[in-house]
């Protein structure tokens, strides 16, 4: 449902990601991994619509997305949760929730809604309460709470184990796995390899702007290449 | 000390300019809250509205009352524009460029009023415009009532569409947290722009409640937007409750200012009350300390 071909993007002058080439399939989680500085969130970022691509392709459920508005993005389906949630901080909880259906998904925002309490009770608990008030794990539920409000065709989760106790980072990836297999279609990008490759189907390693690894998680998790490649050495 | 039939009717004067200077204020703290603008052709869009409105009536015969969802529309369009072709893009994304953009503004609006309409001083004469209302300690022009009610309607009217509505929720959303805002799909030029033509369109209604009881100059803007700016300073940056509140002080302070110190004086207490707020309370009385 997305591929991208030879992307070029970056900030100014300077590329930072230098051809990058990579695809999901409708009901895959596929893991993008890679060090700091590698090129994940930039990468995002030009999925998203929040950074211009210099050069490439990108396609979303056929149709071209390369440059489009972030708005454009989210209409199609294609939904970010970001790194450091992004949750709107002086808004309650209920209120970034509905804004998640702000350009999608608005017809069915109340059953949405009510879904999504399903998922996490401890939102419900807090519907009122300011999200910036809420811990980073409550706000790790919002952020991907939100995205799920979209009703997307693919999310792309960004570091969603980024700042959680080891207990709530095994949580967040068995959630991850059920959205899978309630038929949604993931891009999880990572720095936390092992767990990842775990429930990836496929998984693409990021290193200085161009993919240098790829394949089956399987077989990546047992590749004498991968941990080169990963610490970069 | 002074009888109370004296206080009573200064206070009630008070809180009806007040409330107008909290209509003018919240245009203000709404386009500050959201696009951290200081918007410096606020007094002039509001002199706009206020020819607007008088030329409505002069020429056509319409009453400011009447002519009120036309100029809440018409400095909607303006302020909508202003923002999304000229502030937008001017900016190159400094906040210093856009200072330099909307005072820039004021000067040619200011100045293009001058040589169009010279610098009279022109009011107009309505029926009521001399009717008063009797509230028992006082009697108070009923221009004032109108002008009264009205703001503080427009006020809670503002708050719902605040609260209740994805655009309001868009609105707030992205006055605090840019990034989370595009990627829910909210298009950042297209809220910036309906904010500012929101702020405008509070000048359009209170140039409305305002001309049955006041007069039109290319200057008269000036008088409003330095207290406005007090107003939202006092009531805390951004803060809709806060401008309301600060407005209705601001007004009862004026009133009483001219009371005991003479009618020229009366805006002393303001600028008082001004300086006193930015060295105890510089975040206002309920701004966010952050």
């Amino acid at each position: 449902m997305l591929e991208v071909r030879d992307l070029q993007a970056g900030y100014g002058e300077v590329a930072v990601l230098r051809g990058v080439d990579l695809d999901v399939a409708k009901g895959e989680i596929v893991a993008l991994l890679g060090a700091n500085g590698a090129g994940k969130s930039t990468l995002n970022n030009t999925l998203s619509g929040l950074c211009r691509p210099m050069a490439g392709q990108i396609r979303f459920l056929g149709e071209d997305i390369a440059g489009a508005g972030s708005d454009r993005i989210v209409s199609a389906g294609l939904i970010q949760v970001p790194e450091g949630r992004r949750v709107f901080p002086n808004l309650s909880v209920k209120e970034n929730l509905e804004l998640g259906s702000y350009r999608r998904g608005r017809a069915s925002r109340n059953a949405n809604l009510e879904r999504i309490y399903g998922v996490f009770p401890r939102l419900k608990e807090r519907i009122d309460q300011f999200a910036g008030t809420l811990s980073g794990g409550e706000q790790q539920m919002l952020a991907i709470g939100r995205g799920l409000m979209a009703e997307p065709e693919l999310l792309i989760l960004d570091e969603p184990s980024l700042g959680l106790s080891p207990l709530l980072v095994e949580e967040m990836f068995s959630l991850i796995q059920k959205l899978n297999r309630d038929g949604l279609s993931i891009l999880l990008v990572e720095q936390n390899v092992v767990q990842s490759l775990a429930i990836a189907h496929r998984a693409f390693v990021l290193e200085h702007g161009v993919i240098a690894l790829s394949g089956a998680a399987a077989d990546l998790l047992n590749d004498p290449g991968l941990k080169a490649s990963y610490l970069g050495i | 000390m002074l009888e109370l039939s004296i206080l009573l009717p200064a206070i009630l004067n008070g809180l009806t300019t007040g409330a107008i200077y909290a209509l003018i204020a919240l245009g203000l703290t709404l386009i500050y809250g959201v696009l951290h603008i200081i918007n410096f052709a606020h007094g002039s869009l509001l002199m706009l509205a206020l020819y607007g409105v008088f030329f409505l009536h002069n020429l056509f015969g319409i009453d400011p009352y009447l002519a009120l969802p036309v100029a809440a529309i018409a400095l909607f369009g303006i302020g909508y524009g202003l923002q999304r072709f000229v502030i937008g893009h001017a900016s190159h994304g400094k906040d210093e460029n856009i200072l330099l953009v909307t005072l820039g503004l004021s000067v040619v609006i200011e100045n293009l009023a001058l040589y169009l309409w010279r610098s009279d001083t022109r009011t107009i004469e309505t029926p009521y415009s001399f009717e008063v209302l009797d509230f028992g300690v006082a009697f108070i022009p009923v221009p004032k009532v109108v002008a009264f009610v009205g703001a503080l309607l427009v006020a809670g009217l503002l708050w719902l569409l605040m609260t209740r509505t994805d655009l309001g929720r868009a609105i707030r959303a992205l006055a605090r947290e840019r990034q989370g805002a595009k990627l829910v799909g909210i298009n950042v030029e297209h809220i910036f722009a309906m904010s500012f033509g929101i702020g405008c369109a509070c000048l359009g209604i209170a140039a409305c409640l305002l001309l049955p009881s006041f007069y039109v100059s290319p200057q008269v803007g000036h008088a409003f937007v330095l207290v406005a700016f007090t107003v939202v300073v006092l009531g805390g940056m951004g803060s809709f409750v806060g401008a309301l509140l600060g407005g209705l002080i601001i007004g009862v302070t004026e009133s009483l200012g001219g009371l005991f110190l003479g009618e020229s004086l009366g805006q002393l207490g303001i600028f008082l009350i001004f300086i006193i707020v930015l060295l105890f309370r510089p975040t206002g009385l309920l701004g966010q300390r952050t």
